[in-house]
């Protein structure tokens, strides 16, 4: 390619990069509103908090140590040999002109923006546990397994696949993550709920599963919309290439793809929910979109219109299904998180080999398993430890009282709140 | 005719309407409201500045019953909302001149 060419190639994809990880970016919003208005309003300053809180430290941490073991100085495909430099790169440390130019091509786009685009996939990954735990976790017992999974648990799996380890040898495919994110972070949910428990009142004695209605459905509403438009840019960015005309097309399938997989998600989940309950359900409809939206994040290039949207429309059909299995089960999940992302998440993953020829029913098995495996043992075990140190449940009065008043101390919706200080 | 008004922590609205249910009081008004007895408000610290939450969330429920009823109603009510902890609540039990029943245009005790 002539020298002009190249720089402008390599801007492009760098831009591109970064675009699609802003719009990433955006899905810590889609999922800070979709959590807040499915919650109660007593709970509702304190998931805020934490949505916002993970975003960051998914961040640090990742820049800290997490990119470095996902994307190692070397390793033997099953550990990493962590690199530690990355949080001491600037732009100046970033890919020299001559050694873009020498590289004929392999080396397109800035290291840097390499980073700001993985760290939002942790993020998500991370933000999909907030709202499994909701109204009765600790905070800052949620925020140290933050630490932890956004440091540790996230970054060695996702080295595995996409850091080039031994999934990847294996020719395992997940696209944008259903598995590596999705599967992911809802393992971890899964492990922490299990420990947690319910929410008081949701599960009678007599066997009977109680409503707990979220107190703002427009916010849940607004919430699953921008995860939709923050989904372009995790599927389209991870075509990795945008700058030729192969690139640029296949970006556009995946932009449609994902689009028609949410769709198909959200009225088939509609149409199940009206057909078991006579009504249609806005949360459901909502789940079912966020459903075909994660079926089709492991392949969204390969398949036609039509297939995403039926793949998408699977989901959504398995969606509603798995979160009344889950309530069956009394494993109290307030915003359908592991069902949407976990049970969904391993549809995604097997759906794979229907329209790629170059992915196997057996791949995609193995590394279905490895990842939640993996993710809930070391989950668990954190879990378990930071329960043992300092609780993860908050006492039965906070819980009665809402997280906002005892973990925040400020509530979202005040009332009757008088102008007077305390010294009175 | 007797109106109980009784107000009660939030939580235990669904446990008092089974017991008002199980003895056999079918209409029920709730109301949302804040106030305090001697439970005392909270300090919050909203940035920086201290202020003082006096009014705590209550629910009031309002049952109109016949006299007869009205003692069982007030010790299913409760035992309902009882939990031992300051904040209970109280209930108030007043005289009702008159009830209608707008439908059908019942008065008195079958209004009830």
């Amino acid at each position: 390619m002539e020298e002009p060419i190249t720089h402008l190639a390599y801007a492009l994809d760098t831009f591109y990069f970064l675009v699609m990880g802003a719009l990433v970016m955006w899905m810590a919003a889609g999922f800070a509103m979709l959590e807040a208005g499915l919650v109660r309003a007593k709970n509702t300053a304190e998931i805020l908090t934490k949505n916002v809180a993970l975003y960051s430290i998914a961040c640090i941490m990742y820049m800290l140590i997490g990119y470095g073991i996902m994307y190692p100085a070397g390793g033997n495909g099953i550990i990493p040999d962590i690199s530690w430099s990355f949080m001491f790169m600037d732009a100046t440390g970033d890919h020299a002109v001559d050694a873009v130019l020498a590289s004929d091509g392999e080396t397109y786009y800035s290291g840097l923006a390499d980073f700001f685009f993985q760290v939002v996939f942790v993020a998500t990954a991370m933000s999909i546990v907030s709202g499994a735990v909701a109204e009765r976790m600790k905070l800052w017992a949620f925020l140290l397994f933050a630490v932890v999974m956004t440091g540790f648990i996230y970054p060695v799996q996702g080295y595995w696949k996409w850091g080039g380890g031994w999934l990847d040898a294996l020719g395992f495919n997940d696209f944008a993550g259903s598995g590596i994110v999705h599967l992911c972070g809802a393992s971890a949910a899964l492990a922490g709920v299990l420990l947690l428990g319910a929410r008081k009142g949701k599960y009678g004695k007599d066997g009977s599963i109680n409503a707990i209605p979220g107190a703002n459905l427009p916010l849940a509403t607004l919430g699953t919309f921008i995860l939709w438009l923050g989904w372009f840019g995790f599927n389209g960015g991870s075509e990795l290439k945008v700058s030729n005309i192969e690139e640029a097309n296949a970006v556009a399938g995946v932009f449609v793809n994902t689009n028609m997989a949410a769709a198909g998600g959200l009225v088939l989940a509609l149409i199940t929910a009206r057909l078991l309950f006579g009504k249609a359900d806005l949360t459901m409809a909502l789940n079912g979109a966020l459903a075909g939206l994660v079926a089709i994040t492991a392949e969204p290039l390969t398949p036609t219109p039509l297939a995403a949207t039926l793949i998408g429309g699977v989901g959504g059909v398995i969606v509603v299904f798995a979160i009344l299995s889950l309530d069956k089960l009394r494993i109290d999940d307030p915003v359908g998180a592991i069902s949407v992302h976990g049970v969904v998440g391993m549809w995604g993953l097997m759906a794979v080999p229907i329209t790629n020829a170059d992915a196997t029913f057996g791949a995609q098995a193995i590394g279905l398993v490895t990842i939640l495996a993996w993710v809930f043992i070391t989950a668990f075990i954190t879990w378990l430890l930071i329960k043992l140190i300092m609780g993860i449940r908050v006492s039965e009065e906070e819980e009665y009282e809402g997280v906002d008043v005892g973990e925040c101390g400020l509530e979202a919706y005040p009332e009757f709140v008088g102008t007077r200080g305390a010294g009175k | 005719m007797k109106l109980i008004a009784a107000i009660i922590k939030p939580f235990k609205l669904d446990d008092v309407r089974e017991a008002l249910a199980d003895i056999g009081v079918s209409g029920i008004t709730v109301i949302e409201v804040k106030g305090f007895g001697r439970q005392k408000g909270h300090t919050e610290l909203y940035r920086g500045a201290e202020y003082v939450v006096d009014f705590l969330p209550k629910i009031k429920v309002e049952i109109a019953v016949d006299d007869p009823l009205v003692d069982q109603v007030i010790e299913a009510i409760t035992n309902a909302a009882r939990t031992g902890k300051i904040g209970d609540g109280k209930i108030f039990v007043t005289d009702v001149d008159q009830v209608i029943r707008i439908r059908t245009g019942e008065t008195g005790p079958d209004a009830l």
